[in-house]
């Protein structure tokens, strides 16, 4: 028998050294042997639940290889009758609580469970299916819930909370009744979630799914009164190759035109020129926010889901976030205004497809801003597997079409803003463009290497002629969070922050076929870079076409007429539904009772509106308005930024004091004549 | 009629502010929160889920972990439970002795089931649970706080029916 020397197991009769591995299933993996798993995942904490990824250690029997530390002089093997036997049990249980309504589930193609029981050669089940059907969660714009197909593998719950920060979903009762949820069997659409997808990305079932919107895009293309026009997103051109069998990274934009003019679109443009109008304006309003040291940090807002987070949970930061519409919305607009008048058609008969790497693109699309005169600016958002889909539905051979080109005039667009597709990419461009601001023509731009990789977290200080510019780029949502807490907390200061909520940017999209390692990822962001080095322009502000639309509509960059067209609004947004927690309900309805709300959301709360509330019911108490008034505690009235905010009979104030509050309401009850049962 | 309202009042005033005080007695510390929900409870003799909503934003934490949490114990209830409880051991000896009529009878009386284990008026709740460590006076059932051994069906329905009746007349 084999005798391993040392920093070396012995796997399955081979010498493989460890090298830096932590866990054995790491290890296996690089040693060529792929054990099947559904609960690890690189990204993410070690979990332990799944039990597919078992091994034989000698001297320790079965052991789940994904928990355990490899030591010199282990003896691991990977194949017995044993765990042949206990893997094919622990499938056939999956399956046993799986609905298995495979044809009609658009996971079908990428679903893990089909692919285990296929490689495990599972011909039957030996237990009893489970019957009790729940329903669907379809709540939300950008995904559906299917708690009928999860595996309960947690794969979804761990990364919402460990890379995006948020904890949407978690395990919720126990034993036969184990379910995945949000709080209280929320809707996700209900509850704090930002659309990112990237559960839906790690889930190796269908139990969460992008919403598809592939039948209203197939309607419009059908109706022969419709100008169906397509915008494709610069990641997509890196991703969408995978789905059809070919290598990870590889730009196959040519290729992504000639399919939708073969499905029956009538123009294709690409987003890149949405991205050059969103430097412009982004670059303009950095440079003068740099100038006048107003509102910096400038936050990049082109990733819906950091705009949705900030939203949410840091509306003291509202003026930070960019206005510029993102490249998506900013396209969306000018093409909705600008192509009726050139191809003489009632703008109604517009309708504008986008093709995203990302589902939270579904939500900004039907965001209330995103609405020109009764019209969205976006029709429909649909991502590479929705796309795929259409292309496999209408039979083409995406491999072997014949490359076609978009068209002109917004189906150009310069490297910069091929950019916007990677981790970093917005910040170089952006600086590109305020480089020729600040200090000098470019020309041919140098690469601000600091700003690219793959990091979480890159800071660079960049000199521009006198000025040095301190930036950060992020992604993931959990550490976006933590440089935010920096930030507020005076630790770090930056000029300028670009945040994504995806892993490695736009490339690692839950819009994108699922991207299994961070590999793939990589070489996505490797061919954004490489395209932006072959596209006859580089910068946002050599682009022809663009240059045109400022000259005959816009003016400059920042002005007036290019704020209306490109540029929009945020607003503080409450977490959950209207939660309210009753605190005197006691009050006479027979007199004229005055409702007093206190606002009791974090920002008020830590703007002290506990205190203000425990003195108010003291005062209260003490003046015996009991029966006259009602006080409540709500969550966030959605003006945090100038908290504490108590809403006194339906009418919202801001920047509370007691003394405030109790005049108002002293005022309410007086305005009535109240009984005089006040007594001081 | 004032005082009626501002007693009312009070106790809503008192739970809320007890709530604070909680979080202020736990430092507002996340990893106690088996602790917090505990207290919570012992206050609101439920966990109402605003007030869960509330815990959460308060110690930080997602909701939907709370909500993980309290789902997870089985003497955490979401539901309000009734004035008094009516417990009735299901253990194995309990069990052997016919348990089941007892059940069936507090479930018919009060017009509740598994699903719904509180009566409409809000007075009983009915909790099935397991061995209550009393085997030798099987069957046994734990009605408001007093326990009653060898358990018969009338004797039960007695007992139910005395106290619909007092609390009909301390209504009146
Ligand atoms: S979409 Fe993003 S925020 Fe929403 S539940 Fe999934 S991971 Fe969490
Ligand atoms: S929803 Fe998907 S990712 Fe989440 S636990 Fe279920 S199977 Fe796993
Ligand atoms: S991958 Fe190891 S237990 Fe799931
Ligand atoms: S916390 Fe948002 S308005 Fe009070």
């Amino acid at each position: 028998m084999m005798k391993p020397t040392d920093g070396t197991i012995v796997l399955d009769g081979r010498m493989v050294p460890i090298g830096d591995h932590v866990n054995l299933l790491d290890l296996i993996r690089a040693g060529g042997i792929d054990l099947p798993t559904f609960c690890y995942h690189s990204d993410l904490s070690v979990y332990g639940a799944c039990r597919l990824c078992i091994v034989e250690v000698e001297g320790r029997g079965i052991v789940t290889s994904c928990t355990t530390r490899p030591e010199p002089g282990m003896v691991v093997s990977t194949r017995s009758a044993r765990l042949r036997d206990i893997r094919k049990l622990t499938a056939e249980l999956l399956l046993a609580n799986h609905d298995m309504s495979c044809p009609t589930c658009t996971r079908a193609g990428s679903c893990q469970l089909r692919r285990l029981a296929e490689r495990l050669g599972i011909d039957r089940i030996r237990f009893r299916q489970r019957q009790e059907r729940l329903p669907l969660d379809q709540s939300s714009i950008s995904l559906i819930r299917d708690p009928n197909k999860c595996v309960l593998c947690g794969d979804c719950v761990r990364i919402c909370r460990e890379v995006q920060g948020i904890g949407v979903l978690d395990f919720a009762n126990r034993g036969s009744k184990v379910q995945v949820t949000p709080a209280f069997g929320q809707g996700l659409g209900e509850v704090e979630c930002v659309h990112c997808g990237q559960c839906a990305s790690v889930c190796p079932t269908g139990a969460l799914a992008v919403r598809s919107q592939v039948n209203e895009v197939w309607a419009a293309i059908h109706d022969p009164e419709r100008i169906v026009v397509a915008q494709v997103a610069p990641a997509v051109r890196v991703g969408v190759g995978e789905a059809f069998g070919l290598p990870p990274g590889e730009s196959h934009i040519g290729q992504t035109v000639a399919a939708l003019r073969a499905m029956g679109f009538d123009r294709v443009y690409d987003t890149g020129f949405g991205a050059d109008l969103t430097v412009l304006e982004e670059g303009t309003e950095f440079v003068r926010r740099y100038r006048a040291r107003k509102d910096l940090p400038l936050f990049t807002s082109c990733c819906p889901a950091w705009v949705k987070l900030v939203e949410q949970w840091y509306p003291q930061l509202l003026n930070n976030l960019s206005t510029c519409r993102s490249p998506q919305q900013a396209l969306g607009r000018l093409i909705k205004r600008e192509l009726p008048r050139e191809m003489g058609v009632a703008p109604e008969k517009i309708f504008m497809v986008s093709i995203m790497p990302c589902t939270a693109k579904k939500f900004e699309a039907r965001r209330s801003e995103m609405v020109t005169d009764g019209r969205p600016d976006v029709d429909a958002v649909i991502t590479v597997p929705e796309l795929v889909q259409m292309i496999a539905e209408s039979g083409l051979d995406f491999a072997g079409l014949e490359p076609d080109r978009m068209d002109l005039p917004y189906g150009f667009k310069t490297g910069a803003g091929v950019l916007f597709g990677t981790t970093g990419g917005v910040t170089e461009a952006v600086l590109r463009y305020a480089a020729e601001v600040m200090a000098k023509p470019l020309g041919r731009p140098p690469a601000f290497h600091k700003v690219r990789g793959m990091e979480r977290l890159r800071e660079a200080e960049v000199e521009l002629g006198d000025d040095k510019l301190r930036l950060a780029v992020v992604h993931g949502l959990a550490a976006a969070q933590q440089l935010v807490e920096d930030v507020l907390a005076g630790k770090r200061e930056y000029d300028l922050v670009e945040v994504m909520a995806c892993p490695g940017g736009c490339v690692g999209g839950a819009g994108q076929p699922p991207a299994r390692t961070p590999s793939v990822r990589e070489a996505r962001q490797a061919s954004i870079y490489q395209t932006d080095t072959m596209l006859q322009m580089r910068n946002s502000q050599d682009n022809p076409y663009l240059q045109r639309v400022y000259a005959d509509t816009l003016g400059e960059p920042g002005s007036p007429a290019a704020h209306e067209l490109l540029h929009t609004h945020y607003h503080p947004r409450r977490r959950t539904g209207a939660v309210e927690v009753e605190i005197s309900g006691g009050a006479d309805p027979s007199h004229r009772v005055v409702r007093v709300e206190v606002c009791v959301g974090t920002n008020c709360h830590l703007r002290g509106s506990h205190d203000l509330l425990h003195r108010l019911i003291d005062h209260v108490n003490e003046r015996g308005w009991g029966h006259l008034v009602d006080i409540t505690a709500t969550f966030c009235n959605e003006v945090c930024e100038r908290g504490p905010a108590v809403r006194i009979d339906d009418e919202l104030h801001e920047k509370c004091t007691l003394e405030m509050v109790l005049d108002r309401v002293e005022g309410a009850i007086g305005a009535e004549e109240a009984p005089v049962a006040t007594s001081r | 009629m004032g005082c009626a309202c501002i007693d009312a009042r009070s106790t809503q005033t008192r739970q809320f502010l007890k709530v604070n005080e909680i979080l202020q007695r736990f430092d507002r510390n996340p990893r106690r929160l088996i602790a917090i929900l505990q207290a919570v409870q012992d206050e609101y003799r439920y966990l109402p889920e605003p007030v869960l909503n509330y815990l959460a934003t308060s110690l930080g934490i997602p909701r939907a972990r709370v909500y993980g949490v309290v789902t997870f114990y089985a003497h955490f209830s979401l539901q309000p439970k009734g004035k008094y409880i009516i417990r009735i051991c299901d253990g194995t000896a309990c069990h052997v002795n016919n348990s089941q009529a007892l059940l069936d009878l507090v479930r018919d009386k009060l017009g509740i089931d598994e699903e719904k284990p509180t009566s409409e008026d809000m007075l009983f709740t009915l909790e099935r649970v397991s061995c209550i460590g009393a085997c030798g006076l099987a069957p046994v059932a734990v009605v408001a706080d007093r326990v009653y051994g060898q358990l018969g069906v009338q004797k039960l329905g007695e007992v139910l029916e005395e106290m619909v009746r007092a609390e009909k007349e301390r209504r009146t």
